[in-house]
Formats: C-alpha cells, structure tokens, sequence
C-alpha cells in the first residue's frame, strides 16, 4: 500500500479496533492513550503506558503492529511517550458509557486531582446507578481498579481509579 | 566525571532502588496476610518494575553500549548494584515491609517531585509518571503504619521494634556524593539538604499519629550507592538472576 494516501484519520479509525487486553470491551481509542500518528516514510503510533508496570503495554503495541500490517502497512513504528503522562481524563466519554455497561463504573472526570485528596468519593454502581456504594478495597484484579459494593443491589464491582 | 557519567550513575541508582524494591515485594506475593493486601503488594512491585525499566533503558541509552534493562537487571553482579541499604533489608513481618515502605516512599516521593521539576527531560518525564504511583503507595503504607502504632499493644510495640531497627539505614537517603552535588548543580536535580527537612516533617506527622516515638539517630549505615552492601543482597540477587545465571542468554 502506498503509504503517502493514507491519512491519520484512517489510521486512527482502524486504531479503534485495537482491544485493552485486560478490558476488552475498551479500545485503545477510547482509553485515550494514541497520543500521535505520523505518516511519513514510515508509520510511527505514539503510545502513552497508562501505569508503569502495565503488563498489557507491549500486547497492546503487538496488536498495534498486527493491525496495521493486516491492514497492509510494513513500515510501521511504535514509540512510547511518557509526557504528558496519561490519566484517566483521557478515557472517552463513549469510553466511560462502555465501562459503565461493562460493570465497571467508570473514573470521575476531573479525577486526576482529588485521586491525590483522601477524602470520600461517592462512586454509583453500574448495575442500580444508586450512589450508596462502599468500597470493600483499594485494590482490584488490575493495578487500574478498585473493588465497591452497593448497598442497594448488593452486588459488588469494580471501579475504574482515577489517576 | 562528565556530566553524562554523572547521570548515568544516578539513573542507576534510581533504577537500582526500584528494582531491588521490586523483587523483595515480589517475595512476599502469596504471603500477604489478607486477600487485599495481597493485591496491593502485587499492584505495588509491577509499578517498581515497570520503573526500574524506565531507569535501566534511560541508562542504557546514555551508556551507549548497547546494555539492555535486561543486561542491568540480570547480568551484573552486588557490588555492581547501587542501592540504598534499606531496601535490601529482608522482608521480616508484615509490620516490617510496611515500615520499611513508607520511610523509603516518603523519601522517594519527594525526590521524584524535585526530579519533575529538573533540568533532564526523560528523567523528568519519568519522574512525573512515578511519582503519580508512589503518592498512591505512600498512603496506603501509611494508612497500616497508623493502624498498626495505634493499634494493639501487640501490634504497636511490634511496629515500634521494626522502626527502631532500621531507622539507622534512613540517613543514607540524605549524605550527598559526589555524583548527588554534580546531579543538583548540571541538571537542577534534588536539594537533598531540603528533602532532608521535609522528609523529617511529613515522618513526624505521621508516627505522632500513629502514637509511635521517632528513634535516635545513634549509629548510621551507608555505602550502598558506593557498593558496599549488606550480606542480604547477595541473596536477592542470586534468586533474582538464578534463571540467567544457570540459562545464559535465555529468552522466552
């Protein structure tokens, strides 16, 4: 394929069938972490880790590479940018709707700020949207989540931290 | 030293003190006492990890040689090793780990701040990075080590020993080298003399909330950015390199 017709849009656009392994109904798009694309002699997709440790960072470039080259590119070029480093502003809107249908209920907008303060955060549940949640634990199945139950539904779930 | 050695080394350092805090974290997995501690242990040491990966490729670039995150993790010997005696410390009891975590995390979260703020753009880009994960470790060690001191005399008189035993392995955290003076003045890296103060402060708060008393400074034990290490690392090390040591070169 010629590389000079492609845009960055389409580029993106094929981007958007990219999974989270760990949250696959989630794409890369929505998860917000395709900071650039350059299309020049090569393809180069700038990707943002989301926590240090991420052990989904380089499946994620894998599948990255894999759709390009399906999609026919062979020059292709995966760089990790750590600035601005990636929170969780940047998941989608249409990103949050997904989580929220998921069972997951999705990081407050704006969070990147009060994640820092230690005070009581009021997170609805996904299921009854009731807000008479607790949290059971900091921590969750990934680095990237906590663990609430509702009150209302009984039903435990997962919380998306804000970072 | 030029100043290229001098980062350098000091990327090491940091490297090195993330990854040897990694592995002993990685000791404990399985051995948490409750499930959601079990959790925070393992969360904990992959942000270490994916750290001392930043550090270690960082430095490899700036060697120039061709080392990978890899060769510095697995292919060089203790006395190569350059971090601070604390952390190699073994594990001992969950009070242990948590005070060991939180002297250190309120040490490393202050030097990462000025570290965001200096003149090396890709330490300073990690830093900034890092220190989002350290803030959110911090409170959680902090948080047990206030349970812990206030809680029952079993427990308070338990995490007050662990305090009293390796409080002598803090002041390492502040003597300045010759690598710390050249860091501060090419790239406007940490005042340690500043750290020092602050860190100070914000340990007080939280052992007078935690009804702990802060030990004396009567014996101090450093050289672990020199080298000179406990008899413990040569331990971690030789777990933490058994694959390589006994499969030179192998992958998977």
């Amino acid at each position: 394929m010629v590389v000079a017709e492609l845009t960055r849009e389409q580029i993106f656009d094929w981007l958007t069938e990219v999974p989270d392994p760990e949250i696959p109904v989630l794409s890369i798009t929505d998860l917000g972490i395709v900071r650039d694309i350059e299309v020049g002699a090569e393809v180069c997709v700038s990707l943002s880790p989301t926590y240090s440790g991420c052990p989904a960072t380089e499946v994620i470039e894998q599948s990255v590479m894999n759709t390009l080259r399906h999609r026919g590119l062979d020059n292709i070029r995966i760089k990790r940018s750590l600035s601005p480093p990636w929170t969780t502003d940047w998941i989608s809107d249409a990103g949050r709707e997904k989580l929220r249908q998921y069972g997951i209920a999705p990081p407050e907008a704006g969070g990147s700020k009060r994640a820092l303060l230690d005070g009581t955060r009021l997170i609805a549940c996904p299921r009854c949207e009731s807000q008479a949640s607790e949290l059971i634990s900091e921590f969750g199945s990934t680095p990237c989540k906590a663990s609430y139950r509702c009150t209302d539904c009984r039903e435990p779930f997962e919380y998306f931290k804000c970072l | 030293m030029t100043e290229n050695e001098a980062l350098l080394a000091y990327t090491l350092r940091l490297g090195d003190n993330a990854l040897i805090t990694a592995q002993r974290m990685v000791e404990r997995v399985a051995g948490e006492p409750e499930l959601e501690e079990e959790l925070a242990n393992a969360n904990f040491a992959l942000d270490y990890l994916g750290q001392a990966r930043m550090f270690y490729s960082y430095a490899g670039e700036l060697e120039g040689e061709g080392r990978t995150e890899d060769d510095f993790a697995y292919l060089r010997d203790g006395q190569e090793f350059r971090n601070l005696l604390l952390l190699e410390q073994p594990n001992g009891h969950f009070g242990d780990s948590i005070v060991r975590q939180f002297l250190f995390e309120s040490f490393y979260l202050l030097q990462l701040e000025a570290l965001a703020a200096c003149g090396d753009q890709r330490l300073a880009e990690i830093a900034v990075r890092a220190g989002k994960e350290i803030r959110y470790h911090l409170r959680h060690a902090g948080h047990w080590l206030v349970r812990l001191g206030d809680g029952s005399e079993e427990s308070h008189g338990r995490v007050q020993r662990s305090l009293d035993d390796v409080w002598r392995f803090t002041s390492e955290f502040f003597a300045a080298d010759d690598v710390d003076v050249q860091i501060k003045e090419a790239i406007n890296g940490p005042d340690l003399g500043r750290i020092a103060a602050a860190w100070r402060k914000q340990v007080a708060v939280v052992l007078e909330e935690a009804t702990l008393s802060t030990p004396e400074d009567v014996s101090i034990a450093k050289g672990g950015r020199q080298g000179h290490h406990s008899e413990h690392l040569g331990y971690l090390i030789a777990e933490m390199q058994h694959l390589q040591r006994a499969n030179p070169g192998a992958t998977w």
